[in-house]
């Protein structure tokens, strides 16, 4: 019996999201006395596999098969789903993201598994399986206890230490065979962000709001981003009005961050907006109204006017 | 060609969260109900396809008791030609698409939201899909239909897509299916009493997971303040004390 980990990879590469990943599937494994099997579908080389041994997975399953390049969600699911029957996967841990969001309730169908999305901890019991996971957009959290043969989990990024074991891995080849009749996706057209830290990936984040006052004023903001390795986040009226791009809108309503560092410059900080960052892990507000909400949800604050702050801030940054 | 829209009544984003019985439930007093964020823009973007022609019908369903019914209703004055409430509380989200796989055979296009605000499961879309054996797309953030094909733009990764998808297909949106939400009109308020909403008895369906109980996050501690005129003392903050620079 075993732990299925399903790795994604950008381009033949895996990030740090996919080591965060593994060394989380590897830690429940461990616990339960599991193998630890990692599947990747897509085309890496060998050696970048091997990378995920080291992580704590002792197999790995790789699928080399074009057709799957189009994520099409039926197929996919129907892939993961082969290689949990391959090795006897009792428990299938996804990332929370994109695809793993797509294909976890599907697999989960499929595996008579019961599906707890968007942990952020390791389970506080394995028999019966309880493990914590966000609810209510990040205003609390639930515990809670699967009643099913199997477990299915999509992991929320940036919870859990990266741990290195030293140990390596055994790569084979797998062909889940899924026919021709249950691919339905046609890609006309992909379009890649190129060029800026992702968001979803950034250990900094600076974000801005409304108090930014217009779209030609984020030349500092993107200044200080650069300097810091930094994704650009910004508040949803900010994305409404069209001065910043609509990927950038972090929230209730768009992407849900957590990364080590957020910077809210002119942002008021409604329950909406905090919904989306309050996971951070520390948060420094930059606002001219010592009463704005953000304040409570800031480790660090300055009240004070945002044109001023940041040119300061800049060379702060340049000195360190 | 017929649209289900799948609602989730959940309390408004407002709501301060609170629980009761020692933590094991959601404190539902004083709670103003709405219908899911994500849910209300796939409404929108239904009416959207309908008036432009080739869609026959909207019906929107939710698996819920009594009380969600003046969602339902809200639904119905946004513009949804029918409703559907399935008799159950939803226990979980293999339960509540259990459900709703037996009244969504008859649809063409199923949309769901990416997610519901209260419980934050991501599952009932892709569950419904694949109990029906359709396919799905999820971060949906474009829909249009050409012929028998749906044309789709959804988030990837790092990136978007364009794609064309032949249905009966599951939809799972997000921020951009619709620009703003639509609000009920006053002539849509009153025709939406006249519309049916049909109450039909749960099947018998095993929930997989269940609430063992809620905590709410630790206290923060208190804002440590730098002098707007010494701005400079955040970095060293943040690079000495904090360790994240
Ligand atoms: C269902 C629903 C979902 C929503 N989802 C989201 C979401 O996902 N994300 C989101 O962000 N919002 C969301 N909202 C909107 C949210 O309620 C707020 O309206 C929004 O977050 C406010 O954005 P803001 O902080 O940029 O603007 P404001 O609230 O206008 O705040 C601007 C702030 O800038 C400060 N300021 C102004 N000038 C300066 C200056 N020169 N220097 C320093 N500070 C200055 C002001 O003091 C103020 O605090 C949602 C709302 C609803 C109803």
């Amino acid at each position: 019996m075993s732990i299925l980990v399903y790795t994604e990879n950008w381009d033949g590469k895996f990030k740090k999201l996919s080591f965060e990943l593994v060394s989380y599937a590897a830690a429940i494994a461990k616990e339960m006395g599991l193998d630890l099997t990692a599947l990747s579908i897509g085309n890496v080389a060998d050696d970048e596999l091997n990378k995920l041994g080291n992580y704590g997975a002792s197999k790995i399953l790789k699928v080399e098969n074009d057709k799957f390049n189009s994520l099409d969600n039926k197929a996919l699911s129907k892939a993961v789903v082969a290689a949990a029957e391959n090795v006897g996967a009792k428990i299938v841990v996804f990332a929370h993201n994109n695809l793993g969001k797509a294909l976890a309730p599907r697999v989960s169908v499929k595996l008579n598994a019961g599906l707890v999305s968007g942990v952020t901890e390791l389970p506080s019991s394995t028999s019966p399986f309880v493990v914590k996971k966000k609810v209510f957009t990040g205003k609390a959290f639930a515990n809670v206890k699967v009643d099913a043969e199997n477990v299915v989990l999509t992991f929320a990024q940036n919870s859990y230490e990266i741990v290195e074991t030293g140990g390596s891995a055994a790569v084979e080849a797998f062909d889940p065979q899924v026919g021709d009749a249950d691919f339905s996706t046609v890609v006309n057209e992909t379009n890649k962000i190129t060029g800026k830290v992702l968001l979803n990936d950034a250990e900094i984040v600076v974000s801005g709001g409304r108090g930014m006052k217009s779209g030609d004023n984020w030349g500092g903001l993107e200044e200080l981003a650069d300097l810091l390795n930094a994704g650009m986040a910004c508040s949803r009226p900010v994305s409404d009005e069209g001065w910043r791009s609509h990927d950038e809108h972090v929230g209730q309503t768009g992407k849900i961050i957590a990364p080590n560092l957020y910077f809210a410059f002119g942002i008021s900080g409604a329950i909406q907006h905090l919904g989306g960052v309050s996971s951070s892990k520390v948060i420094v507000a930059i606002n001219k109204d010592p009463e704005a909400p953000i304040f409570e949800a800031a480790d660090y604050g300055i009240v004070g006017d945002v044109f001023k702050v940041i040119p300061q801030l800049i060379e702060g940054v340049k000195e360190m | 060609m017929k649209i289900l829209v799948l609602i989730s009544n959940v309390p408004d984003t407002t709501t301060k969260i609170r629980f009761t019985g020692d933590n094991t439930a959601f404190d539902a007093a004083g709670v103003q109900w709405i219908i899911n964020p994500w849910d209300e823009l796939a409404l929108t973007r239904a009416m959207e396809l309908k008036e432009a022609g080739g869609v026959e019908k909207i019906t929107v369903a939710n698996v819920g008791e009594k009380i969600t019914e003046a969602t339902l209703r809200k639904a119905l004055a946004v513009g949804a030609d029918d409703a559907i409430r399935i008799d159950a509380p939803a226990k979980d989200a293999f339960f509540v698409a259990s459900q709703l796989s037996k009244i969504a055979g008859d649809y063409d296009l199923i949309l769901a939201g990416i997610e519901a605000s209260d419980y934050n499961g991501n599952a009932v879309g892709g569950m419904l899909a694949e109990l029906l054996d359709y396919n799905s797309v999820s971060a949906v953030s474009g829909i249009n239909m050409d012929g028998d094909k749906f044309v789709i733009n959804r988030e990837i990764d790092g990136g978007s897509q364009v794609l064309s998808v032949t249905g009966p297909l599951v939809a799972i949106v997000q921020k951009g299916i619709a620009k703003e939400p639509r609000i009920p009109a006053m002539r849509g308020i009153m025709m939406a009493r006249k519309k049916p909403l049909n109450v039909v008895e749960a099947v018998d369906a095993h929930e997989k997971t269940s609430f063992v109980n809620f905590e709410l996050p630790p206290p923060k501690a208190a804002c440590k303040m730098v002098d707007e005129e010494n701005a400079k003392e955040l970095i060293t903050l943040l690079h000495e004390e904090a360790k994240v620079l």
